[in-house]
C-alpha cells in the first residue's frame, strides 16, 4: 500500500499537514506583523511624559483626542488622502492605455517597453526621489531648459506637485500589471464580435473591453492608493519639511518630539482610515461586476 | 445574379500564399461550407468575408455592392465565433441586444426582437443569465441569437460545434439547419469536421493549402471526389492503383494487382497504358462465400463500429477496408477467408493525371 493512499486511514496526521505547511508563513505574520501592531496600539494608549518618555501600563485617550480636534492634523490628513486620490486617478489615466497598448505590442517590443514601465521599481525610491529633485529644482534640468526659453523658474520642488509626480513615477507599474493581466485575460474575438455587431472600434474599446478589465484597475488603484497614502521617501524628500503627509508626521513625531504614543496613534488612525476608504471603493466596484465576471 | 460573390481572392502573408484566387458564387439562402484540413485557408477566407483580414488581392461583392475593402463593421454580417465570443459581463438579453443598440433600435422594439431571437434558439428562459452561467450548448445558441437578431444579409460560421460534445454537436447539426431553414439567412460555415459539412450545407466548398478543390454538392463529393486527397478526407476510401489495358465503348478495363477491373462511364481522357487511380468506397464493397466474389480475401482485422463492423482484408487488390452493416448476421472472423465483390459503377477513377486546379475549374 502506498503512503498516499494510507493517509485517509490517519485522520489525526492529515488534519495538522496543513498547519504543519503553513507554519512558517503564520510565525512570519504573527512575529513581524500582528506582534508589532498590537504594541503599536497599546503604545498609543500610554500617557506621555516630555521629560520621561511614554509611561508604560498607563491608559489614556489623550493622544486620540489631541489628533482628532487639532485642524494642524486634519490638513495632513486631508493633504495625504488629495494626493493619494489624485495620485491614483493619475494612475488609472495614464496606466490603462499604457496597458493597452503593451498588451497589444508584438514579441520583441512588449518585452522592452515592459522593463522600461517596472524600471522605477529596480531602483532605489530614495535615488529616484533625489533624480525628481535635480529635475524639478530651480537649478535643475526643467528650470534650466525654460530659462533658455526666457520662461520661468517655477517653483515646483518642495511642492504638492512634486510629490504627485514623483508618487505617479513610482506607483504607475502597480496599476499597469494587474490591468495587463486583465487585458491578457479577454478572448481577443469578443472585440470582432462587438465589430461585427455594427460597433465602432471606440465603442467597443468603452463598452466591451474597458468593463472586463475594471478588475483590474480595481486592484491596481487600491495597490497605488495604499502604497500612496503611506510613501514616506518621496514626500520626506520632496515635501520638504513644510509639506507633510501622514507617514513624514509620524516619522517627525517618533524621532524629533520623541512623542511615541502619539505617533502610534497617528498611525492607527492612517491604517483606520485607508482600510475604510479601501473597503468601500472595493465594495463600491465589486458590487458591480462580481456577478458578471466572478 | 448571385448574393455573394468572391472572385479571385487571394491572401498572402509575406512570401507565402494562404489563400490563392478563391471563387465563388453563393445564391441567397444557400447554406455553404468550407471544408478542409487546418491550415488549408479556410478560416483565413471567412475572415476575409467579414473584414477582420484585409483582401491581398480580388474582389468580394454581397449583393451587388463591393465590400472588398470596407470595415467589419459597416458590412453588417452575422458572425458566430469558434469561441463564441460572448461579452462575459453581460447578461444573455444584453448579448442579444448589442447589435440593436448599435443599430440605435429603439428600446421597446429591441426587446420583442431580442424575446424572438431567444425564443428561435430555445433559450426564452435564460435572459437574465450570465455566459458564464451556461452550458457549451447554451452559449453556442446566445452565440448564434446574437448573430441572428440582427438580420443579417449572411451569417458566418468559423468551426460552430468544433467545442461541444459529439452527442451535442449531433444535435446542434440539426438544429442549426433548422434554425437556418426557418430564418433563409445566406449562410458559410468554416469546419474541418467532413460530416458536418455534408450533414447540413447545401454545398461544400473543399480546400487544401488555400485552394480551392471541389465546390459540389455533398453527394456528389462523396461520390465524384475530385482527387485522391479528397477521397480520402470525405469518408474512408480504398485506393487501387492501375493501368489501362484498352477502352471499349462506355467503360474501360483496368489491371490492378494482376486483376481486370471494369470502369464504367469513362471521360475521353483515357488512353490505353494510362496510370490510373481507382476509388472503392468501403461500405459500397460487399462480402460473400469465397469463390463467388471477384476476388477472395483473408480477414486481417475486424473493428466494431456500432452500427457497423469494419474489416481489413488482404486481397490481391491490396488490403481493402469493408464496412458491413450489422444486421445481425455472423460476423466475420480475422483469418476467416472471404469473396469481395462490387457493382462496377461504384468503381470511381480519381485519375493521377487530374491536376487539382484543372478539376475545381471543370466543377465550378
Amino acid at each position: 500500500m502506498s503512503a498516499a493512499s494510507a493517509i485517509p486511514t490517519t485522520p489525526g496526521r492529515n488534519r495538522s499537514l496543513p498547519w504543519l505547511m503553513s507554519a512558517p508563513a503564520i510565525l512570519l505574520c504573527g512575529v513581524m506583523l500582528l506582534v508589532p501592531l498590537l504594541l503599536t496600539l497599546l503604545l498609543s494608549f500610554n500617557a506621555f511624559d516630555a521629560d520621561t518618555g511614554p509611561k508604560a501600563g498607563t491608559f489614556t485617550l489623550e493622544h486620540y483626542r489631541a489628533v482628532l480636534i487639532d485642524p494642524y492634523y486634519y490638513e495632513i490628513f486631508w493633504r495625504t488622502f488629495w494626493i493619494s486620490g489624485l495620485v491614483t486617478l493619475i494612475c488609472i489615466v495614464v496606466g490603462m492605455p499604457e496597458a493597452y497598448i503593451l498588451n497589444r505590442m508584438r514579441k520583441p517590443w512588449r518585452s522592452i517597453i515592459l522593463l522600461v514601465v517596472l524600471a522605477p521599481l529596480m531602483i532605489s525610491v530614495v535615488v529616484r526621489a533625489f533624480g525628481w529633485s535635480m529635475l524639478l529644482g530651480p537649478e535643475g534640468l526643467i528650470n534650466g531648459t525654460l530659462a533658455a526659453f526666457g520662461i520661468g523658474p517655477f517653483k515646483m520642488l518642495y511642492t504638492e506637485t512634486a510629490i504627485v509626480i514623483a508618487l505617479v513615477h513610482v506607483m504607475l507599474p502597480f496599476m499597469v500589471i494587474p490591468v495587463w493581466t486583465s487585458l491578457q485575460k479577454i478572448d481577443p474575438g469578443v472585440v470582432n464580435a462587438a465589430l461585427s455587431l455594427n460597433a465602432s472600434p471606440l465603442t467597443a474599446l468603452r463598452r466591451i473591453v474597458l468593463p472586463q478589465i475594471m478588475p483590474g484597475v480595481l486592484s491596481g488603484s487600491l495597490i497605488v492608493f495604499g502604497l500612496s497614502a503611506s510613501s514616506f521617501a518621496i514626500p520626506g524628500l520632496l515635501g520638504g519639511r513644510r509639506l507633510k503627509m501622514m507617514a513624514t508626521l509620524i516619522y517627525d513625531e517618533y524621532l524629533h518630539e520623541l512623542n511615541w504614543p502619539l505617533g502610534a496613534a497617528i498611525a492607527l488612525l492612517l491604517l483606520l482610515a485607508n482600510l475604510v476608504i479601501m473597503l468601500g471603493w472595493n465594495r463600491m466596484i465589486e458590487r458591480r461586476y462580481q456577478k458578471a465576471l466572478g | 445574379m448571385s448574393f455573394l460573390t468572391l472572385t479571385n481572392v487571394s491572401k498572402f502573408y509575406g512570401d507565402t500564399q494562404a489563400v490563392s484566387s478563391f471563387n465563388l458564387s453563393v445564391e441567397k439562402g444557400e447554406f455553404i461550407s468550407l471544408l478542409g484540413p487546418s491550415g488549408c485557408g479556410k478560416t483565413t477566407t471567412l475572415q476575409m468575408i467579414a473584414g477582420f483580414e484585409s483582401v491581398s488581392g480580388g474582389r468580394i461583392e454581397l449583393d451587388g455592392r463591393d465590400i472588398t475593402h470596407t470595415k467589419p463593421n459597416t458590412r453588417g454580417l452575422g458572425i458566430v465565433f469558434q469561441t463564441y465570443a460572448l461579452f462575459p459581463h453581460m447578461t444573455v438579453e444584453q448579448n442579444v441586444a448589442f447589435g440593436l443598440e448599435m443599430r440605435k433600435m429603439p428600446a421597446a422594439e429591441r426587446r420583442d426582437k431580442v424575446a424572438q431571437a431567444l425564443e428561435l434558439v430555445h433559450l426564452e428562459q435564460h435572459g437574465k443569465r450570465y455566459p458564464r452561467e451556461m452550458s457549451g450548448g447554451q452559449r453556442q445558441r446566445v452565440a448564434l441569437a446574437r448573430a441572428l437578431v440582427i438580420q443579417p444579409p449572411v451569417l458566418l460560421l468559423d468551426e460552430p460545434l468544433s467545442n461541444l460534445d459529439a452527442k451535442l454537436r449531433e444535435e446542434m447539426q440539426f438544429e442549426l439547419r433548422d434554425i437556418q431553414r426557418k430564418v433563409g439567412t445566406t449562410t458559410i460555415m468554416v469546419t474541418h469536421d467532413q460530416s458536418e459539412a455534408m450533414s447540413i450545407s447545401d454545398r461544400v466548398v473543399v480546400m487544401e493549402a488555400g485552394h480551392v478543390t471541389q465546390v459540389d454538392r455533398p453527394l456528389s463529393v462523396y461520390e465524384h471526389p475530385a482527387n485522391r486527397f479528397i477521397s480520402t478526407f470525405v469518408g474512408k476510401a480504398n485506393l487501387l492503383e492501375g493501368s489501362v489495358l484498352r477502352l471499349a465503348g462506355d467503360h474501360a478495363d483496368i489491371d490492378s494487382g494482376g486483376m481486370t477491373l471494369t470502369l464504367a462511364a469513362v471521360d475521353s481522357g483515357l488512353r490505353a497504358g494510362t496510370q490510373v487511380q481507382l476509388g472503392l468506397r468501403p461500405e459500397k464493397l460487399k462480402c460473400v462465400a469465397p469463390g463467388k466474389g471477384r476476388c477472395d480475401g483473408q480477414v486481417s482485422q475486424r473493428f466494431f463500429l456500432g452500427s457497423q463492423w469494419m474489416y481489413s482484408i488482404v486481397t490481391p487488390l491490396g488490403p481493402l477496408t469493408v464496412l458491413v452493416a450489422n444486421d445481425g448476421a455472423a460476423m466475420l472472423e480475422p483469418g476467416q477467408t472471404v469473396g469481395i465483390d462490387w457493382n462496377d459503377h461504384n468503381l470511381r477513377l480519381i485519375s493521377a493525371t487530374r491536376t487539382a486546379v484543372s478539376a475545381a475549374e471543370e466543377v465550378l
